[in-house]
């Protein structure tokens, strides 16, 4: 018995979202009164055994380059060599892409019920209910997982990443590769030098009150001083003023940074389907009526043109730079 | 060649959540419903697209739900779907759901499964992988391109911070998201024909499910929003910093 962290890594690097995904993992061990371990696929720039800090007894790691692409097929032979060689009971993933690609298949293949886009640590008092957001952020449900083996994605965002010292973990080789992966990738386009928008603490986001794209420097500005993510409203992307991967909302990408900040968004309700998971919203609009003010934790009503670098001076004072 | 397109049933974006029965139940009552977007826009309205393109291409509409959902397949069918199967069973649990789609799947022999990124309600992301668990079959998802060849489809699909272009060997399932296609709304000649097109019900297969809703919660009334003066971003940074504690 014990609990299991499939660990993603891009480029060797390990992304926030895993390490929360981890951090929640021990943390879920701990409570249930048994050990955690990790898996890692494909090559790490660190050393698998660095895990430990974060409280892992042993790391399996599938060291083949064949896994620094993402087969699902191949992933999932791969977790569940893993899965039974330390006979896990819970498996933990990120709901990140790949854990949305790997989980429902490992679920389905124990047979265990899955929790997807999980918000906090399960009650364990009576049973084994996790809690989730549902209905795009408006609701959350807390959800009993009745088989003997479980599996849970935990939402970006959620929960803390805790370093537990600096212990090193045991670390054991699975056999197992990707050889044979059914599907090939073909070219890999990473967007460089940017928080990716799903992992960003922090998201500046524009909308068709920023006029028109060459008006972005400012937001630039302001997301570069807070180390943030940049986001744009639907009318923006379709426009291509901003690319589409920006886009967020009902039918663009959702996200639950710690704090979002609209700027020259009017705040419509497919707008706030991908962004009210937000734990903090700042919305600056000229139009004090903007039904965005009523799901806002701070307001500022005024011209975002001059606004918004006189926050980005004032951030910057903060941060002393 | 058979696609086979997985359509969910969803409230309306701008339905109001409310529960019932000490918030163990979600309220139906006013609720309009809707075909999940993802499985709407995307994955049907591209699906639709490959076969106009190839008329040897079929199109058959799978769903789990009761006689209150045949409005929405007709809508689908409508749209252009050749024809449905509705599973006639209720249930929130993922895998029960997926296991039920798996088994009319293994019926028909289709070379192409396609889900939506997601439903709108449940926000799972999780059929489309299970379907390709259970069927064996590779699995490609968050798609926002898709294109057949003969025997392959080429998929650009989203990864973290990016893009990858993917070749992968038929049959396959896929996860469909903005980009792949665009919204296209039904016209008088489909909303006609949708009529006799065929809708098989079926009996679900005896699957326990895995997992059950407990409870509902509404988040936390937000406590209203404090107005910062646009003179003062001072007062703005010092409130994220000292009392939202985020920057
Ligand atoms: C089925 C469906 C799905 C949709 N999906 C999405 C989605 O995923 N994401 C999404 O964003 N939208 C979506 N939409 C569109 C959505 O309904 C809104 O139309 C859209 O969000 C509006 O974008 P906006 O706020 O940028 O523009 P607008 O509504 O035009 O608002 C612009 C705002 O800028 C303010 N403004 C203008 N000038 C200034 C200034 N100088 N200083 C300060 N403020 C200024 C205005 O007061 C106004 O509030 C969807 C719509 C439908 C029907």
């Amino acid at each position: 018995m014990s609990v299991l962290i499939f660990v993603d890594q891009a480029e060797g690097q390990i992304r926030k979202a895993s390490l929360e995904a981890l951090s929640y993992g021990v943390a879920l061990a701990k409570q249930i009164g048994t050990t955690a371990n990790a898996v890692v696929l494909g090559n790490l720039a660190k050393n698998a055994a660095d895990l430990g800090s974060y409280g892992v007894s042993k790391v399996y790691h599938g060291e083949s380059d064949t896994f620094n692409t993402m087969d699902a097929q191949a992933y999932t032979n791969a977790i569940m060599e893993a899965v039974q060689k330390s006979n896990a009971e819970v498996i933990v993933f990120s709901h990140n892409q790949t854990g949305r690609a790997v989980a429902p298949r490992i679920a389905a293949k124990l047979k265990a019920g899955l929790v997807a886009g999980a918000v906090a640590l399960p009650d364990t008092s009576n049973g084994f209910a996790v809690r989730k957001s549902v209905f795009s952020g408006k609701a959350f449900a807390n959800v009993a997982i009745t088989s003997p083996v479980k599996v849970i994605t935990v939402n970006p965002n959620s929960f803390r990443i805790a370093e537990t010292g600096s212990e090193t973990a045991q670390v054991e080789k699975l056999d197992a590769t990707a050889d044979n992966a059914k599907v090939k990738a073909a070219t890999v386009n990473k967007v460089q030098g940017e928080v990716p928008l799903t992992e960003a603490e922090i998201v500046v986001s524009g909308g068709r009150g920023m006029k028109g794209p060459e008006n972005w420097g400012i937001l630039e500005d302001l997301a570069h001083s807070l180390h943030a993510a940049l986001a744009c409203s639907r009318p923006v992307a379709d426009a291509h003023w901003r690319p589409h991967h920006e886009h967020v909302g009902q039918t663009g990408i959702q996200v639950s940074p710690n704090l979002y900040i609209a700027v020259g968004i009017s705040g419509a309700i497919q707008h706030l389907a991908g962004v009210n998971r937000s734990k903090v919203m700042v919305v600056i609009n000229k139009d004090a009526e903007a039904p965005f003010f009523k799901a806002a934790d701070y307001g500022v009503v005024g011209d975002l043109f001059e606004i918004v670098p006189k926050l980005t001076e004032e951030i910057k004072k903060l941060k002393g730079v | 060649m058979k696609i086979l397109v997985c359509i969910s049933k969803t409230p309306d974006t701008t339905s109001k959540i409310a529960f019932k029965e000490n918030n163990t139940k979600f309220d139906e009552a006013s609720v309009q419903w809707i075909i999940n977007p993802y499985d709407e826009w995307y994955s049907l309205v591209r699906a639709i697209e490959l076969k106009e393109k190839d008329a040897s291409i079929t199109i058959t509409l799978v769903h789990v739900g009761g006689a209150d959902s045949d409005p929405i397949i007709r809508k689908a069918l409508a749209l252009g779907g050749d024809e449905a199967v509705r599973i006639n069973a209720q249930s929130d649990d993922t895998y029960f759901v997926a296991a039920q789609i798996a088994e009319v799947a293994k019926q028909g022999n289709y070379d192409l499964i396609f889900t939506g990124k997601e439903t709108i309600d449940y926000n799972a992301s999780a059929i489309g992988g299970m379907v390709a668990e259970l069927l064996d079959l590779p699995y490609i998802s968050l798609a926002t391109k898709f294109e057949l060849n003969s025997t392959t489809a080429v998929v650009t699909r989203e990864i973290e911070g990016g893009e990858e272009v993917d070749e992968v060997a038929l049959p396959a399932v896929v996860s469909c998201q903005k980009g792949v296609a665009e919204q296209r709304i039904p016209n008088m000649r489909g909303i006609m024909a949708a009529r006799t097109k065929p809708l098989k019900v079926v009996e679900p297969t005896p699957i326990e499910a895995l997992t059950k809703i407990v409870s509902y919660e509404l988040p936390p009334a937000k406590a209203g929003v404090k107005m910062v003066p646009a003179t003062d971003m001072a007062e703005l940074v010092r409130l994220l910093h000292e009392e939202a504690r985020v920057i």
